[in-house]
């Protein structure tokens, strides 16, 4: 399992990260990542994509701990 | 052997330009956040990146060949110091140029996580002067400067390129864009003195206690409303 | 009830009897002390986050220590009245945290019309760790714990994020402790006369005393120090009682929550749990029955949306909304009109319930889940109301 962290300071509601971790997020109404569930952890299934995610934010707003 | 030099010289060259012209199209519709040309947003910007290092290895075999081509006569230094080239100084000194700006928006962005946002934001800048320099270098450098395709080609990309900045520049901002940049000041913010530690004393006697129409010391200035809850007014400081 | 943070002579305590600082953190574990910032953390968790982020070798820095009165809270004056009467307790208080936390450096983080008086009283005492003082812009924000650290290295007094925690990475990357200037005068207090004492008064979980600002429908508004579980009755009463009957109250500030005004109920967190509400930064504001609770909520956080620092998007975004739809519950009323076709017409109590959802947990601060707190409060507190508005009439008349 990791963690998720958006720093809401950098995220500029782009949304490339919703796209690229459907599983996870949604963007909501102005653009800006929603957690499906409620929930930052990141299922090992999804790894690969969230890491992507992370590295593909044009702002960089994103990083990922494991717990 | 000369002659496939120049050959590859001038095609490489074309070929880089066209695809600048894309790195440049992508990168400005990708600010605009929402899909284009039948990509998702972070396809637009996979593209933008992925074309950019296509143009990057096109632009170094252009070089590359040049140096070897005995009718340019480049030198070494010419590679990266513009307008020192002994053909067509000016127009050559672009495509250096070019190359220069090139390079420094490519490292910063290949070493975005370690250089942080600030610093590959400055930097990429750079893009919009590095595009139009390898246009002008395009049209004047080459010896099919003035032939009607390379025109074609070069008007193509021209309006290709206007038309993204006017779409950027023009068109529906998202719903959430207005006061997107980072820092914007707010007017709840302004009286913020940074790193004051002494401003001027405003002669209001020790402590805070501000008078209130003859009301026991402390009495929060009343509500105009009367007996609301007190917004924006500093209630006194009555003491028990 | 004896004063204690309000009965102390302001001025210098020289020499006072304190107890070595290498001991104060087990006397403030032991008094159970908590945060009267608003948070209510355990002080003495955060005392030794803050010694320990330099002892493990987390941090490369000596450890900052910074006294926060800047009390952006509109109906909070509790920090002011404590600055104004006790600034000596302060001043030790934050003396005794830095000694120890293991700091070089100290900062007090006040209002500016405070910072005259207190630029005297610091020149006139001898402290071992030097204070700065700095002044607070006067926004709701400036208080937020990172939003004060921004302000002492000289930026805008807006949060930032804490992916890395301040109490291990704050002023300029050192390990800080950010306490409000009311807990530093208890902990001053705590070192002084021991934690017995200090839970002589209040209830065993919540022991202590607290400042609370009583304002709005009563008689003699101002800030008063109540025992911690301290009945709402006791409040209202030290503020020479209620000026006109009041049905609810809204307890800790802007992101607090409504109450009933129940004469028995306690301001501690146990209390006010089952209402959404705890005692927060100690604001008890009573609304006078004949003021539509509704309508004052929309004021509120309408204020709360401009005071969005504007970083984030779902605050920046998502308060004027709510604000809005609040407003326009209200308004129904005020114009008297009726949706004409009420079915189809999203209520607006959805809408904002909706809104809250969405912007809560997603900032770089609190911002919008205390205003979505307050939205809660407020739709529970005043449900049958907004049935009304809806239906073009308010309760109040």
């Amino acid at each position: 399992m990791s963690v998720l962290h958006v720093d809401w300071t950098r995220c500029d509601g782009r949304g490339h990260c919703s796209e690229l971790l459907p599983e996870v997020l949604v963007a909501d109404e102005w653009g800006y990542p929603l957690s499906r569930d409620g929930a930052r952890e990141i299922p090992d299934a999804v790894l690969r994509h969230a890491k992507l995610a992370v590295e593909h934010c044009p702002l960089m707003a994103l990083r990922l701990t494991p717990t | 052997m000369s002659d496939a030099l120049w050959y590859l010289a001038r095609g490489t060259g074309v070929t880089a330009l066209v695809l600048l012209t894309v790195v440049v199209v992508l990168g400005v519709a990708n600010r605009r956040s929402r899909p284009a040309f039948g990509l998702p947003r972070f396809g637009v910007a996979l593209v933008h990146r992925n074309a950019s290092l296509l143009a990057v290895a096109f632009v170094g075999v252009h070089v590359v060949t040049l140096f070897f081509d005995p009718y340019a006569q480049l030198r070494l230094a010419d590679l990266v110091l513009p307008f020192g080239a002994e053909y067509r100084p000016l127009w050559t000194g672009l495509g250096t140029l070019g190359v220069d700006l090139l390079a420094a928006v490519v490292v910063t962005s290949l070493l975005r996580q370690r250089l942080g946002v600030r610093a590959w934001r400055a930097v990429h800048w750079l893009a919009y002067a590095c595009w139009p320099a390898a246009w002008l270098h395009a049209l004047g450098a080459g010896s099919d400067a003035g032939t009607w395709w390379l025109q074609a080609v070069a008007g193509v990309s021209l309006l290709a390129v206007l038309a993204a900045v006017a779409v950027r520049a023009f068109g529906t901002p998202r719903p959430a864009a207005q006061g997107n940049a980072p820092g914007t000041p707010r007017p709840a913010a302004q009286g913020n003195a940074p790193g004051t530690t002494r401003p001027a004393a405003r002669g209001n006697g020790p402590g805070t206690t501000r008078a209130t129409q003859g009301d026991a010391p402390g009495t929060p200035r009343p509500d105009t409303r009367g007996n609301g809850i007190p917004v924006s007014v500093r209630a006194g400081s009555g003491v028990r | 009830m004896t004063a204690r943070l309000l009965a102390t002579h302001d001025g210098m305590h020289d020499a006072p009897p304190y107890a070595p600082s290498e001991r104060l953190i087990e006397l403030v574990r032991d008094a159970g002390l908590t945060g009267r910032g608003g948070a209510g953390f355990p002080t003495y968790r955060k005392l030794e986050a803050v010694r320990n982020a330099r002892r493990e070798g987390k941090a490369r820095r000596d450890a900052v220590v910074v006294g926060n009165g800047a009390e952006g809270e509109p109906a909070s004056a509790k920090d002011a009245v404590l600055l104004e009467r006790s600034p000596g307790l302060v001043l030790d208080g934050l003396q005794l945290a830095a000694g120890a936390v293991g700091a070089s450096r100290a900062y007090l983080h006040v209002a500016h019309q405070a910072v005259p008086r207190l630029e005297r009283l610091l020149a006139a005492r001898r402290d071992p760790v030097p204070v700065t003082l700095q002044a607070a812009a006067p926004t709701f924000l400036a208080g937020e714990e990172s939003a004060v650290v921004a302000a002492i290295e000289g930026r805008r007094a807006v949060p930032r994020d804490k992916f890395r925690r301040i109490t291990e990475a704050g002023v300029r990357g050192a390990p800080t402790l950010v306490q409000n200037v009311e807990t530093l005068a208890h902990l001053a207090l705590v070192a002084r006369h021991g934690p017995r004492w200090f839970r002589a008064v209040g209830t065993a979980d919540e022991p202590g005393t607290f400042l609370a600002t009583v304002t709005g429908a009563v008689r003699s508004p101002g800030v008063y120090e109540l025992p911690c579980g301290a009945p709402l009755g006791l409040a209202i009463e030290r503020a020479g009682g209620l000026a006109v009957p009041a049905r609810h109250v809204l307890i800790g500030g802007f992101h607090g929550a409504w109450v009933p005004a129940r004469a028995g109920l306690p301001i501690s967190r146990a209390g006010l749990a089952p209402f959404g509400a705890s005692p927060g930064a100690g604001v008890v504001a009573v609304l006078a029955a004949g003021r539509c609770g509704l309508a004052e909520t929309a004021r509120i956080v309408a204020y709360l949306a401009r005071e969005s620092a504007g970083q984030c998007g779902p605050c920046r975004n998502g308060l004027p909304r709510l604000a809005a739809a609040l407003a326009q519950a209200v308004q129904q009323a005020a114009e008297q009109t009726v949706p004409q076709a009420a079915e189809q017409a999203v209520p607006q109590a959805a809408e904002v319930a909706r809104i809250a959802r969405i912007v809560s947990g997603r900032g770089a601060c609190a911002h919008p889940d205390g205003t979505v707190r307050l939205v809660r409060s407020a739709l529970a507190a005043f449900a049958d109301d907004i049935e009304a508005h809806r239906e073009g009439w308010c309760i109040e008349g």
